[in-house]
């Protein structure tokens, strides 16, 4: 569907002719100061997003555990190098966040905690859950590994 | 559709720089938007040097100086210069808020002044609200009612009652939120955005109000309420302190309640 807003677009000048209007620049970051509210928002979109590969992941790692002993040894020894540890912590850091502030997002559902101070202390703590589920949750599995 | 960079017409170039008077002590400079319908050009940032010494104390004094006394072509809205007519409506250092009420000494460094966020420029700072008051005009803000109103006086209303209004009725139109929102910016051809979603809110709190099924009924979209994914840019930003967020999320409740 093409976007009512376009119309919108085209000015006349002083002459009267038709002219093409800018868009006003936009853009966390480039033109928007990126803020607690903005970034835990686009935080949780690309979280989301990695959780959706990191499953993909997961879902490997079974098939090749189904397929074989060979299979499996190659997947354990892929995911097993730093590389592979890279991605598994980046996985479970955004597993964490998803999860912690898809809570702010139920208590928001339920009309709870919509004041600045209290949009700002959530968005604080679901940043100290991250990292500290992370942490720990490393802690535990290297300890155990 | 969602863009994430500004198009080829619209990339903002170095404009040109007017510098502070001599002998001026306390300089300040300001990063202005310009774009002029009639040179065919590109959008560009002009920078102008104001001693502060010889300013009021708001971005609102600074841009009015600028146009007074160094550059008369710089084109702006503003009425009221006090915070309730909402013509000043800009971006200031990457923030939307009324330029009336933004003190000049909030601002480190440069201050940098654009048109609101994602808009068609109409010339300089003036964006197009063409289409954010056609969706305000959309949700029929105005007392509807079918039972007539008592023919020896007002619809009255309890102080619990008109208290529920308090936070909504403040709002100036004056689209900070509205402009901030990046759901906004990527679906407002569909998406109401949170000034004509809080303004549907106040009369759906209304207790004079009969219409509240039909303008829920309204909402029920997946574009037009249901884009708000609670950013809450919208209440980060607003100038008169109010929360759109809010107001969206009681119209998001009464959707759930009345399904049963």
């Amino acid at each position: 569907m093409k976007d009512v807003r376009e119309a919108l677009m085209v000015g006349r000048n002083t002459q009267g002719k038709l002219v093409r209007r800018p868009v006003s620049p936009f853009m966390i970051g480039s033109a928007y100061k990126p803020q607690m509210s903005s970034v835990s928002s686009i935080l949780h979109r690309i979280t989301g997003v990695a959780l959706g590969l990191g499953t993909l992941l997961l879902t490997l790692w079974l098939v090749c555990a189904a397929a074989g002993d060979g299979a499996f040894s190659v997947i354990q020894a892929v995911l097993a190098s730093w590389i592979g540890l890279i991605i598994l912590i980046g996985f479970t850091a955004a597993l964490f966040y998803h999860f912690c502030n898809g809570i702010r997002h139920l208590a928001w559902d339920a009309g709870k905690g919509f004041d600045l101070p209290a949009m700002h202390q959530s968005g604080r703590v679901v940043f100290a859950a991250t990292v500290g589920l992370t942490v720990i949750f490393w802690a535990v599995g290297l300890y155990i590994w | 559709m969602a863009e994430f960079s500004l198009p080829k017409n619209s990339k903002v170039g170095v404009g040109k720089t007017y510098k502070a008077p001599a002998g001026a002590k306390r300089v300040k400079e300001f990063k202005v938007y310009r774009w002029n319908p009639d040179d065919g050009k590109n959008p560009t940032t002009d920078t102008y040097e104001i001693d502060l010494d010889a300013c009021g104390p708001m971005v609102l004094d600074a841009i009015i100086k600028i146009k007074n006394e160094i550059d008369s072509s710089l084109t702006f809205r503003r009425s009221c210069r006090e915070g309730i007519c909402g013509s000043c409506a800009m971006n200031i250092d990457g923030t939307n808020t009324l330029a009336c009420l933004k003190p000049i000494d909030d601002v480190k460094g440069a201050v940098a002044i654009n048109p609101l966020p994602h808009m068609p420029v109409v010339k300089d700072l003036v964006p197009d609200l063409t289409q954010a008051y056609a969706q305000y005009r959309s949700i029929e803000p105005w007392l509807q009612s079918e039972t007539a109103a008592p023919p020896d006086g007002e619809r009255l209303q309890s102080k619990e009652e008109r208290a529920a209004l308090d936070g909504l009725w403040e709002c100036i139109m004056c689209f900070c939120c509205t402009t901030s929102c990046p759901s906004y910016w990527w679906n407002g051809d569909r998406y109401l955005g949170p000034a004509v979603l809080m303004a549907a809110y106040r009369w759906i709190a209304d207790s004079r109000d009969e219409h509240t099924g039909q303008r829920l009924d309204a909402l029920e979209d997946p574009f037009k309420l249901y884009r708000c994914h609670t950013i809450m840019n919208c209440t980060q930003t607003c100038p008169k302190g109010l929360n759109p967020a809010k107001a969206i999320g009681k119209v998001k409740q009464l959707m759930l309640e009345r399904q049963g």
